[in-house]
């Protein structure tokens, strides 16, 4: 009896751990896309990106991501997203470097400087909430969308490069081809399919996270939550959507 | 493409300390340098011209219309090195038709409009009618229809339309003037708006734009009369053009305290930027800033209108010594337009490294383009005093 019942329960188990294995083998693109938004546009995402600064080995995948995903020229002039490498000499000196966005990573530091500390940092579009680059476009071709995320329609922009001059970051380029401004846009066509944006998608150290702002749940909620945040160059009340953790304070 | 790729790889070359890799490109060039200069011109020949207007002036009675066709002269081009430099000129009309409020520069099209065609063509307008209606009186042929065309069938030369002219006149000056004001301060805050970049976020951007503005405008009236009078074998009124360089020098001294004021608080300040703009102006600007704008464009010409205060010189010698003057401050005022555009993007704004600048000479925003708009102004200024002979010596000036 007691056999009986034990066989129908491990059956009943094997039985439930196969729908629940289909359930999330069906659910789980949605629930990857639930981390950072649900597919469909709605008022309701936000979106925005986290650096673990301590995590970023400067191996410039995410750099030569971004160049394909985005069909970024290569030449070395034009970048969404670019490597820096910050080097901190005991005598106090600051040596700052990005050969080419870092996207074939870094060449060995120079031996006859004395570090006290280095590191690397990845930058992009900072998508403000206050961005000085949607307010200084003269016909509204960049814009902010309804996620958040700073956008430039390009039959629009007429090319006069008033917000790359506006831009605090050096986040925007003309692009040599079709003249007109361009810059990271959290890969927006990716997220509409639930997917992450590519330099994410690549990191190998998982350094970037990107997620929903306002929910709780989102893995950017959880960085942000357990890690002491700082944005780039906030005395310029850009309120920035990037957010990173340890950053240090000589980076500009 | 390929010729761009060659310039930016130069560029890398001369790359000082640390930039952003968006930076390599330098975003406003030659024309962009040549469109403030341009529309400051058009302000001070403007407020010149108003000075004889509203404020009486007489001395400068010569040079009123004459500054008022100098100005339309130069307005007509002022779009020109702009709509050359856009990415995609043929959208230009979006910023009339589509412009974002918010946008510093979505007001150009209105500013400019309402410069053009609310003050100076119907300032001109009323200004030349009562002539108009003479020449196409006493005109034979075509000019004779083409006065009229112009006069757009307002022909009544009695006294009290004449005073209606004149009383129209004055109005249009008093709302041009502060218009003037809007037109040049207006590009200064172009700049001066611009929080990401320390070398032109300045409160006093606006203002030293409009003096330097009127100072430029003067000195091109000074030269623009002295040449016109030297074309006409006529005699210059040295009362007019004395007093042309009295406002010279008084501008002028505003122009320089104001500038002065500004670096002062800059370097008594000294915030995070100030490294960086000291090493740009010893390593970048030295030439331009130092010696050109400040030596040869300002002390300069200071000097000279001082010494032509404070000594009595034969009237020769003055007249040389304020043409010489006028040349001076125009080179210096480009000098300055180059400064404030060329030199706010010669540094990085991760404010660690140094950029380079390398105007091409052909090409849309090379040299020879530029050179051309500026001399386009000249030669639609010659067309204008055709259509329009802005003389005046005959009856007050030759006293």
């Amino acid at each position: 009896m007691e056999k009986r019942q034990d066989g129908i329960d491990r059956r009943k188990f094997i039985k439930d751990l196969a729908l629940a294995g289909t359930v999330i083998f069906i659910m789980g693109p949605e629930v990857k896309g639930a981390e950072i938004g649900e597919g469909e546009k709605s008022e309701t995402h936000l979106y925005g990106m986290g650096i673990q600064v301590d995590k970023c080995i400067g191996c410039g995948r995410c750099v030569y991501a971004c160049k394909e995903e985005n069909n970024v020229p290569r030449e070395p002039f034009f970048f969404r997203t670019w490597v820096e490498r910050y080097i901190i000499t005991v005598d106090q000196e600051v040596l700052v470097d990005s050969p080419e966005g870092g996207i074939n990573g870094f060449p060995e530091a120079a031996k006859e400087y004395s570090i006290l500390r280095s590191f690397f940092l990845p930058k992009l579009c900072n998508h403000c909430g206050n961005a000085p680059c949607v307010q200084v476009c003269p016909v509204g071709a960049t814009f902010t969308s309804d996620e958040g995320i700073v956008l430039i329609d390009d039959e629009y922009c007429i090319g006069c490069r008033y917000c790359i001059q506006a831009c605090p970051y050096g986040a925007r380029f003309l692009h040599p081809e079709k003249k007109i401004a361009e810059k990271c846009t959290f890969c927006y066509h990716r997220l509409g399919r639930g997917l992450a944006p590519a330099c994410v998608e690549i990191c190998p150290t998982g350094a970037r996270i990107f997620g929903e702002l306002r929910l709780r749940s989102s893995p950017l909620t959880r960085f942000m939550r357990f890690n002491e945040i700082q944005v780039l160059k906030p005395d310029l009340n850009t309120q920035p959507k990037v957010f990173y953790a340890h950053l240090d304070g000589e980076v500009r | 493409m390929e010729h761009l790729f060659e310039q930016l790889q130069q560029n890398f070359s001369q790359i000082v300390g640390y930039i952003y890799p968006n930076e390599i490109e330098l975003h406003w060039g030659i024309l962009i340098v040549v469109y403030p200069y341009i529309t400051g011109l058009v302000a001070g020949a403007f407020i010149l011209a108003s000075l004889e207007r509203v404020f009486d002036v007489k001395e400068v009675l010569p040079t009123y219309r004459l500054a008022l066709l100098t100005a339309l002269a130069f307005l007509i081009v002022a779009p020109l090195p702009l709509l050359a430099h856009l990415g995609h000129p043929e959208r230009s009309f979006e910023i009339m038709i589509t412009p974002h409020l918010e946008s510093a520069m979505a007001m150009f099209g209105f500013v400019y409009l309402w410069y053009l065609l609310v003050v100076l063509i119907l300032e001109i307008w009323f200004e030349y009618r009562g002539d108009m209606v003479l020449w196409s009186r006493s005109g034979k042929g075509l000019k004779k229809y083409f006065y009229y065309l112009l006069t757009l069938g307002s022909l009544d030369t009695s006294e009290k339309a004449l005073w209606f002219d004149q009383k129209a006149v004055k109005f249009i000056t008093i709302i041009g003037i502060p218009s003037a004001f809007i037109l040049h301060g207006y590009v200064g805050f172009l700049f001066g708006s611009i929080k990401a970049n320390p070398w032109w976020s300045s409160v006093l951007m606006p203002i030293v734009f409009l003096f330097s503005a009127i100072v430029s405008g003067i000195s091109l009236m000074i030269l623009v009369y002295g040449i016109t009078a030297l074309f006409r074998s006529k005699q210059i009124d040295m009362v007019c053009i004395d007093k042309l360089a009295s406002f010279l020098f008084y501008t002028l001294i505003i122009d320089v305290s104001l500038e002065v004021l500004d670096f002062i608080h800059r370097v008594y300040e000294s915030v995070e930027s100030i490294h960086i703009m000291e090493q740009m102006i010893s390593q970048k600007l030295f030439i331009s800033l130092v010696v050109v704008q400040l030596l040869i464009g300002t002390l300069l010409p200071l000097t000279f209108l001082a010494f032509t205060k404070l000594l009595r010189f034969p009237d020769e010698l003055k007249r040389l010594i304020y043409f010489v003057t006028a040349i001076l401050v125009q080179i210096g005022i480009f000098s300055t337009r180059w400064n404030v555009v060329i030199g706010g993007q010669l540094f990085s704004k991760s404010l660690r490294g140094l950029t380079h600048y390398k105007m091409e000479l052909l090409g849309i925003e090379g040299l020879l383009i530029s050179i051309g708009l500026l001399i386009m102004p000249l030669v639609i200024l010659a067309i204008l005093i055709k259509i329009l002979p802005p003389w005046q010596d005959r009856t007050a000036a030759v006293s």
